[in-house]
């Protein structure tokens, strides 16, 4: 399958992008993502994802590092690469006035070898829509036209710049079910995204981008790895933090308590909950909003701007 | 390279034909583009009649037909072509099409190109309807040296566009193309022998003006149709209209943005 022998389909290096204005939004990135593997840039709002991705995409030069993308240059060897990657930009970038299947048939006939028009829209669920101007869509319906002539060449490398926001739930869902089949079928995907649960759920690996630079990146266990579990619960009237067994014993690393609500961290999360309901169930309690929880990459996030702040 | 055969890639016509068509489209869409671009080259020519009665066209040995008729292709290059594909350069990269289109396989030119077609055209047809309209209407006859207006009529038109595309490297918006457009309207009527010939200006005034950047075209035009123009001239105004097209086309490689500004 593989034409040129590259393992890797995306290679970045020390990768810098500096604005007109002198605003340094990448400053030195590294990382590579291996063919057929869906990989996430995760960030804030300004951390740099999109101007990363357009690096990517081959539409702009670089300050300097450099990017490969299928063994070539993206900005200087558009001919080479185009052909072969998908694009879907964080806005839409379609004529209003054109209708669906009118923007589909303009982009199909300007990419080789094309797959079906009705046979993408279907794939986005917009064969109804067909013969709708595009200033009349959803801004959910924009997003998926732009996923579906993403997807219209076939593409061997997928950019996805913030496929999700704006859809409903149940258009996530449509969508991540999308991203899977085409990870199935072995297509590189990489995708930007600030939702937490989407990174988690779809990404084989991903990287934390914070003020223009990889703050934590790895598999979602590697970056969760190291990072506390959490369990918080509500005392009942007339008891209080003290009352329960010491801490340590229970394997807390850390806790906060505002009044009757408690929340512990711990890296030993069995250990701490068997302990606390024995607790509560020899002393007869009854421990309200009782919430247990794995390290997520929510706690690994929230931890990285934490983090900052301190060094601030 | 694997011994596969590698699957053949579109080839740029078929790409310059898609993005045409769907440029088309939306021209047919937008009503205010259309009237202008097609009634200016049509009325204006005839508003600017009264004052070519009063010059002393003949003994410059050009009928009011020929005059005329280099009036209105003159329009269309002002209209039809060069202030339709402002809006429409313009109109693009503000919603982003540009950017999303130089995702895909097009180069750069051919977005620009393919974007032109359609008034390019237009300004085509209109020319040739109304060199018929004037040859039959206003008796002006056949055209003498027919290649050199057709000469001129395809290097004003891709200078149009090209100075178009330049246009819009320094418009924000597609309300401000109709102030950024007008140097070159107002100049190009009045010093490339679109509303009068430059026969009748003072020699040194007229030769300033004939290095204007439609002026070459516009005379090629004429020229084909009275059949005043020695080799060399034809040869001189080809060079002149050449250097602005290497200009405009160096100057929108360098300057032209595909992106709003921030």
């Amino acid at each position: 399958m593989h034409t040129d022998g590259h393992e890797n389909a995306i290679e970045v290096t020390d990768l810098r992008r500096v604005y007109g204005g002198g605003f340094e939004a990448v400053r030195g990135i590294t990382f590579s993502v291996a063919r057929g593997e869906v990989f996430a840039l995760l960030g804030t709002n300004g951390a740099g994802k999109t101007s990363t991705v357009e690096l990517l995409e081959g539409l702009a030069a670089p300050a300097g590092g450099r990017v490969r993308v299928l063994g070539h240059d993206p900005h200087r060897e558009r001919a080479a690469v185009r052909p072969r990657t998908g694009v879907m930009l964080q806005e839409g970038g379609f004529p209003a006035e054109l209708t669906v299947a009118e923007t589909a048939r303009m982009w199909a006939g300007c990419t080789s070898h094309a797959r079906p028009r009705d046979e993408v829209l279907d794939l986005v669920g917009l064969t109804s829509k067909a013969g709708v101007r595009v200033k009349q869509l959803s801004g959910g319906e924009r997003r998926r036209l732009d996923l579906a002539l993403a997807l219209l060449g076939d593409p061997e490398v997928l950019f996805l710049d913030e496929p999700t926001t704006g859809l409903d739930a149940e258009g996530r869902r449509d969508t991540w079910e999308l991203v899977r089949g085409l990870r199935d079928a072995g297509t590189t995907v990489l995708l930007t995204t600030h939702y937490l649960e989407e990174a988690e759920d779809l990404a084989d690996r991903l990287a934390i981008l914070h003020e223009g630079r990889i703050a934590a990146s790895g598999t979602p266990a590697e970056v969760t790895a190291g990072r506390p579990s959490r369990m918080s619960f509500e005392l009942p009237e007339g008891y209080f933090l003290g009352d329960l067994p010491p801490l340590a014993d229970l394997g807390v690393c850390g806790h906060e308590s505002d009044g009757r609500v408690v929340r512990l961290r711990t890296r030993e999360l069995q250990r701490t909950a068997t302990a606390v309901l024995a607790w509560a169930e020899r002393t007869g309690v009854e421990l309200r909003a009782l919430d247990v929880r794995s390290a997520s990459l929510e706690e690994a996030f929230l931890g990285i701007a934490r983090a900052e702040e301190a060094t601030a | 390279m694997s011994s596969l055969a590698p699957r053949p890639l579109t080839p740029s016509l078929r790409r310059l034909r898609a993005l045409a068509r769907a440029e088309l489209t939306l021209l047919g869409r937008n009503r205010g583009v259309v009237s202008t671009a097609l009634l200016a080259p049509l009325a204006l020519p005839f508003s600017v009649r009264p004052a070519l009665d009063q010059l002393d066209l003949e003994k410059q040995g050009i009928s009011v037909g020929a005059a005329m008729f280099t009036a209105s292709v003159g329009f269309a290059f002002l209209f039809a072509v060069y202030s339709a594909l402002v809006n429409a350069y313009v109109a693009r990269r503000e919603e982003l099409v540009l950017k999303r289109l130089r995702t895909g396989e097009l180069t750069d030119t051919e977005i620009l190109a393919g974007t032109a077609l359609p008034a390019l055209a237009l300004g085509l047809a209109q020319a040739l309807v109304l060199g018929v309209g004037c040859a039959v209407l206003l008796h002006a006859g056949a055209p003498r040296a027919p290649y050199l207006t057709l000469l001129g009529l395809v290097s004003g038109l891709v200078l149009s566009a090209a100075l178009a595309a330049l246009t819009a490297s320094v418009t924000r918006t597609v309300e401000s193309g109709q102030v950024t457009g007008l140097p070159l309207v107002f100049v190009s009527m009045t010093g490339s022998g679109i509303m009068f010939p430059t026969e009748v200006m003072p020699e040194k005034l007229a030769s300033v003006c004939e290095l204007l950047p439609l002026s070459p075209a516009i005379r090629l035009v004429r020229a084909g149709w009275t059949g005043h123009m020695s080799a060399h001239e034809a040869l001189g105004a080809l060079a002149t209209a050449l250097a602005w097209t290497v200009l405009a086309v160096f100057a929108v490689r360098r300057w032209f943005r595909w992106e709003p500004r921030r």
